[in-house]
This record gives C-alpha cells, sequence and structure tokens, in this order.
C-alpha cells in the first residue's frame, strides 16, 4: 500500500517537473561511473606510459634511428649488429656472473642474518636497523663510497699498509677480471638487509606451535630449520629472487658511481649499454634494441612469477 | 626418571649454550661492522684536514677535526663549473620529490580505493595493466618521455622531472593502497551506502580516517625512491636543473684534479641525509611497506 503510494508520489513528480528528472538523471549516472571516471586520468597514464612508450622503443628499435628518432622500418638489424658488439658480449655475461652471485649472496647473507636475529636476541631493533640502512642510501651514494674503499690509494689497502704491512695488495677496482667482484660486494651491502627483512618477516609467521611440539620431540634446532621453518617460507624465497634478480638486471647508477663500468668495460652492464647507446654515442636504435632486451630478460623472471602467483591463490581459494 | 636430579650433560649443555649465544652475537657483530664501515669511514673524514687523508687513506681514526667542509660542500665547492657547492641541487631535489611524492601519493589512495571497493566490469585488468609500471625498467621509456617532455616544453625542468616521477609512482602507490584497502570490510562500506553516502563521502568519511598506517609507508617509500633516482634525472635535466644524484656523480667523478676527500664526504653525507633520517625515525614503517609491497 505504502509502496504504492510512493510510487504515485514518484510518478506524479516525474510528470509534473520533466526537465528536472533529466538533470537527476544524467547525475545518477554520473554517479553511477563516478569510479570510473576517476580512475580514468591514472589509467590513461599508466597505459601510455606501459603500452605506448614501449610500443614506441620497440618501434624505435626496429628503425634505422641514428641521432633523432626516424620511422624508416629496417627489422631487426640492430638487434643482430648488438649481439655482435663486444661490448654488449661483454656487459651480459658481466650481468649473469653479477647476477647469480649478488643474488645468492644476498640470499644468503640474508637468511643467515634473519635466523639470528630470530634467536631471541638482545637489541633486535638496533641489529635490524643497522643491516637495514643501505637500503635507504641511493645507489649513487653507495657506489661513490665503496669506490674509495675498493680505490688502492685512499681504502683498505691504503689501511693496511699504515699499519706496517707494505706488500699487502687489495686492487680488485683496478684489476679487469676482480673489479666485477667489488659490484657483487657493494650489491650485497644494499640488498642483504632487505632480503633479512623479508625472511624474518617470514620466519616470525611460521607457526610457533609446530615449533614446540618439534622441540618436545627432541629436533636439533638445525633439523627443525631444515624441515619444518624453511619449507614454510618457501613463497618468500621465490618472492625475495624475483624481486633481487629484477634488481640486478636493472642495475645501473650503482656501476656507474662504483666502476664508471671499467677498468675499461669489464664491469659494464646492460642498462649502462643502453645508456652509451642512446645519449653518448646518437645510435638510439641500438639503445632500443638493447632496452628491449632488457625488457625480455625482466619478462622472463617476472612472468612466470606472476602466473605462478595467481595460478597458486586460485588453487587456495578453491581448498579453502 | 622424568626429574632427573643429576644430568651428566646439563653442564657441558650450558658451556655449549654460551658458546652458542657467543658465537650468535660475533657473527652479528663482524657484520654489523661490514654495514657500518662505510657510513663511519664517510662521517669521519668529512672532519678531517686532506693532508691527513692523503697521508694515510680515509681509514683510521682522525688525528684533526675541522667543520668547515660541511659549508663548503654545501654552498662555495665546484661542481661542473659552477661554484655555489651541492645546495642548489639539494633544493631541485627537494622541489621534486616533495610534489611528486605527494601527487603520486593522492592519486595511488584514490586508485587503491576504487580497486578494491568500487570494482567494476574489467577492474581487474586495469590493475594488472598499472601494476606492469612496477616492473618496467626506466630504459624502455627514456626515448618516449624526451619526447613527450619536448612537446610538453618540460625538458630540463622540474616540474617534466615531476611528471616522469608521478606516472612511474603510480603503479606503487596505487598497488601499497589497493592491497591495504582490501582489509577494510566491505560490509563498513555497504552500509555507508546505505546510509545514502556516496563515493566521495564513503572515502573521506570512512577509507581516508583508516588510512595513515598506508599513507605513511607510501609517502615514505616514493620519497625515497625518488630521492635517490638517477637515470631519469640525469637524462632529463642538466647543470643547474640536475637532482642531487646527478650532481654527485658529476662532482666525485670529475676526473682530473685531485681528489677533495673531505669536502665530497660532506657532499655524499647531505646527499644522503634527508632518507637516512626518514629510515632513522620511520624505520618501522619502512619495513612494514617492504613487507607488504614485496609479499601481498
Amino acid at each position: 500500500m505504502s509502496q504504492e503510494g510512493l510510487g504515485a508520489a514518484l510518478s506524479s513528480q516525474l510528470s509534473t517537473a520533466p526537465s528536472d528528472t533529466r538533470a537527476h538523471r544524467l547525475r545518477d549516472r554520473i554517479h553511477g561511473i563516478t569510479p570510473q571516471l576517476v580512475l580514468a586520468p591514472s589509467f590513461a597514464a599508466s597505459f601510455v606510459y606501459v603500452f605506448v612508450f614501449s610500443a614506441w622503443t620497440f618501434y624505435i628499435s626496429l628503425s634505422n634511428s641514428s641521432l633523432l628518432p626516424t620511422y624508416d622500418f629496417v627489422g631487426f638489424e640492430h638487434y643482430a649488429s648488438l649481439w655482435q658488439n663486444r661490448r654488449w658480449n661483454v656487459a651480459y655475461t658481466n650481468l649473469f656472473l653479477f647476477g647469480s652471485l649478488y643474488v645468492a649472496g644476498s640470499m644468503a647473507l640474508g637468511l643467515l642474518l634473519a635466523i639470528l636475529i630470530d634467536q631471541r636476541v638482545r637489541g633486535e631493533s638496533v641489529w635490524r636497523t643497522i643491516y637495514l640502512y643501505p637500503l635507504a642510501v641511493s645507489f649513487v651514494v653507495t657506489g661513490t663510497v665503496w669506490h674509495w674503499l675498493f680505490s688502492p690509494t685512499s681504502g683498505v689497502e691504503a689501511f693496511v699498509h699504515s699499519l706496517g704491512w707494505e706488500s699487502f695488495r687489495f686492487d680488485w677496482i683496478t684489476d679487469r677480471d676482480m673489479a666485477i667482484y667489488t659490484v657483487v660486494i657493494t650489491g650485497i651491502w644494499h640488498a642483504s638487509g632487505f632480503a633479512m627483512a623479508l625472511f624474518l618477516a617470514g620466519l616470525r609467521s611460521v607457526d610457533q606451535d609446530l615449533i614446540k611440539a618439534a622441540q618436545i620431540d627432541g629436533a636439533s634446532m638445525s633439523r627443525i630449520y631444515a624441515r619444518i621453518v624453511l619449507p614454510a617460507i618457501r613463497p618468500i624465497f621465490l618472492a625475495v629472487l624475483v624481486i633481487l634478480l629484477q634488481f640486478a638486471i636493472k642495475t645501473f647508477d650503482l656501476v656507474l658511481a662504483l666502476t664508471v663500468g671499467g677498468p675499461g668495460i669489464a664491469t659494464t652492464m646492460p642498462a649502462i649499454v643502453v645508456y652509451d647507446f642512446m645519449f653518448q654515442r646518437g645510435q638510439i636504435a641500438e639503445g632500443a634494441a638493447a632496452a628491449m632486451m632488457i625488457l625480455l630478460a625482466l619478462t622472463v623472471v617476472v612472468v612466470p612469477y606472476a602466473v605462478w602467483t595467481v595460478w597458486s591463490r586460485r588453487r587456495e581459494a578453491v581448498d579453502g | 626418571m622424568a626429574n632427573v636430579g643429576y644430568d651428566p650433560f646439563a653442564t657441558s649443555g650450558g658451556g655449549r649454550r654460551r658458546a652458542a649465544r657467543v658465537a650468535i652475537y660475533g657473527i652479528l657483530g663482524l657484520f654489523a661492522a661490514y654495514y657500518l664501515l662505510p657510513l663511519v669511514v664517510i662521517v669521519l673524514n668529512s672532519f678531517r684536514e686532506l693532508s691527513e687523508i692523503s697521508r694515510s687513506g680515509l681509514i683510521g681514526f682522525p688525528q684533526s677535526f675541522s667543520l668547515e667542509y660541511w659549508p663548503m660542500a654545501w654552498s662555495s665547492f665546484c661542481v661542473g663549473g659552477t661554484c655555489k657547492g651541492i645546495a642548489p641541487n639539494f633544493f631541485n631535489s627537494l622541489y621534486m620529490t616533495i610534489p611528486a611524492t605527494i601527487i603520486s601519493t593522492a592519486f595511488g589512495a584514490i586508485n587503491g580505493y576504487i580497486l578494491s571497493k568500487w570494482r567494476f566490469r574489467g577492474s581487474e585488468i586495469i590493475f594488472g595493466a598499472m601494476l606492469i609500471g612496477v616492473f618496467l625498467p626506466g630504459q624502455m621509456v627514456l626515448l618516449p618521455w624526451a619526447f613527450v617532455l619536448g612537446k610538453l616544453n618540460l625538458t630540463n625542468t622540474l616540474w617534466g622531472l615531476v611528471l616522469v616521477h608521478t606516472v612511474q609512482g603510480l603503479s606503487f602507490t596505487t598497488l601499497f593502497c589497493r592491497n591495504y584497502y582490501l582489509s577494510i570490510p566491505d560490509d563498513l562500506i555497504k552500509a555507508a551506502r546505505i546510509d545514502g553516502a556516496g563515493f566521495w563521502r564513503i572515502f573521506r568519511r570512512i577509507v581516508l580516517p583508516l588510512s595513515p598506517p598506508i599513507l605513511i609507508v607510501t609517502v615514505i617509500w616514493q620519497f625515497t625512491g625518488i630521492w635517490n633516482e638517477f637515470l631519469f634525472g640525469v637524462v632529463f635535466s642538466s647543470g643547474q636543473q640536475q637532482p642531487i644524484t646527478a650532481a654527485l656523480i658529476a662532482l666525485t667523478t670529475a676526473g682530473t684534479s685531485v681528489h677533495q676527500y673531505n669536502v665530497e664526504a660532506a657532499a655524499v653525507l647531505i646527499a644522503a641525509l634527508p632518507t637516512l633520517l626518514i629510515y632513522f625515525f620511520g624505520g618501522r614503517y619502512f619495513i612494514r611497506g617492504l613487507t607488504q609491497g614485496a609479499i601481498k
């Protein structure tokens, strides 16, 4: 009864003030799509940034651009010449060597520190602060300072000399074969605290009852870690691995500040080669081709991880 | 059996335990030295005389002390031909980082609110597309940005860098905020809608008051990332317009002349100080942001 009354009241209103209703309807419709409207600028910007810009760079890599972009299509010529380029070959060999040592080293050290901190140590927050502060420091500052420490005339070698051991040598940074390891040490300094923080968060999330039960059964600590704790935080290993791998692939300013890619081109990296091609040598098509290869490497790392994450979440949802 | 009065292994067990504790602290201390060495060295050398540094190297206990290198680094040291110190570049970084942080965080909060509480057909796909921005390497967008900034007359301006960092930051801020807002119960939003509250009212009255934790994380993350960024800074600006990271490279790799380690050390510290201070005072949030951003 009352509903009918309401309907009648509404319809009488509709008939008496048609223009007013149209405005109402329009407003309702706008209200209905407010979320879409508000999201639109961000989505447009991200869409251009991610897809249009990438497509553009891809197209340039297929053109015969040199100093300025031109749009004459030459196909995959620049990719072929890129893989003939000695600098590029050194760069990606370096990336494999640096990347594997940097990722393995940061994860091993991060896990060790996380496990030690997890043993109910005193001053936990102090230790954590010390290990993690490098992450707040830029790669430029990190590279600059470590350059000074590795430099034989100012750093560790000079220090040991001043202690009286005159024949001591530590000149990796000026040694073509050893310089890459200074990049590894510096990279681990910067990233291992980050790995530690993530591992520690994981260790804290493991069911404590499970650990207590194992302790009561007389299992040793090392056995508990190997059999219960570490398997439980397997997803975190994968997350840390993927994040560090993509850091490694993007490595640029750290090396620039530490060794400028030298001595010679001994520590050059793909990201540095891109920069050189684009802004030092005026070969932007080669630079774009090299950038595409970096994107490809990242895709190989990130896409399987993303697929795996979505898949395991779905499975969890089905199981739960 | 259970209550054994005398346990022959108890004392050795205690000893082993003590040894284990000593080993734990020993290893932690050893690595603490590795992490702290660069910071200690750089702080000490920003007060040492150059003659002493060139005699005994950067590592060592200071014999001299002077406060004059900090003001030199700040306002009179020569960077790339001009002798105004690192202060102009410090302010460039500040004027670039603050607007870019605020704008990208504001958009991130609203985007996150929509993508978690006002989902519509296709919103998950939009979120996925925006997420790709997190992984896209800067090298892929250098040439297009150079072109766009040229068209907008923003080449070599701080506003150009603000634009670049804002767009790049959107994916991070949206990700952080969306994941956080997922934990706000949908019933809360539904109840407000039944009461007649609209899109903006719910955001202002319900979501925003619950947001400080994630906004702090996002602001810290964005500020640190933009302040420390180098590639965009060095490519899209030059000379007096450069942010501090780019200027620092110009200063410390200025080739031929003898290194003024003390002044350079002070300059390095000035460049690192804002993010270090944020880390020391907001470290809790920083860690929370890392774990949330990475694991979720």
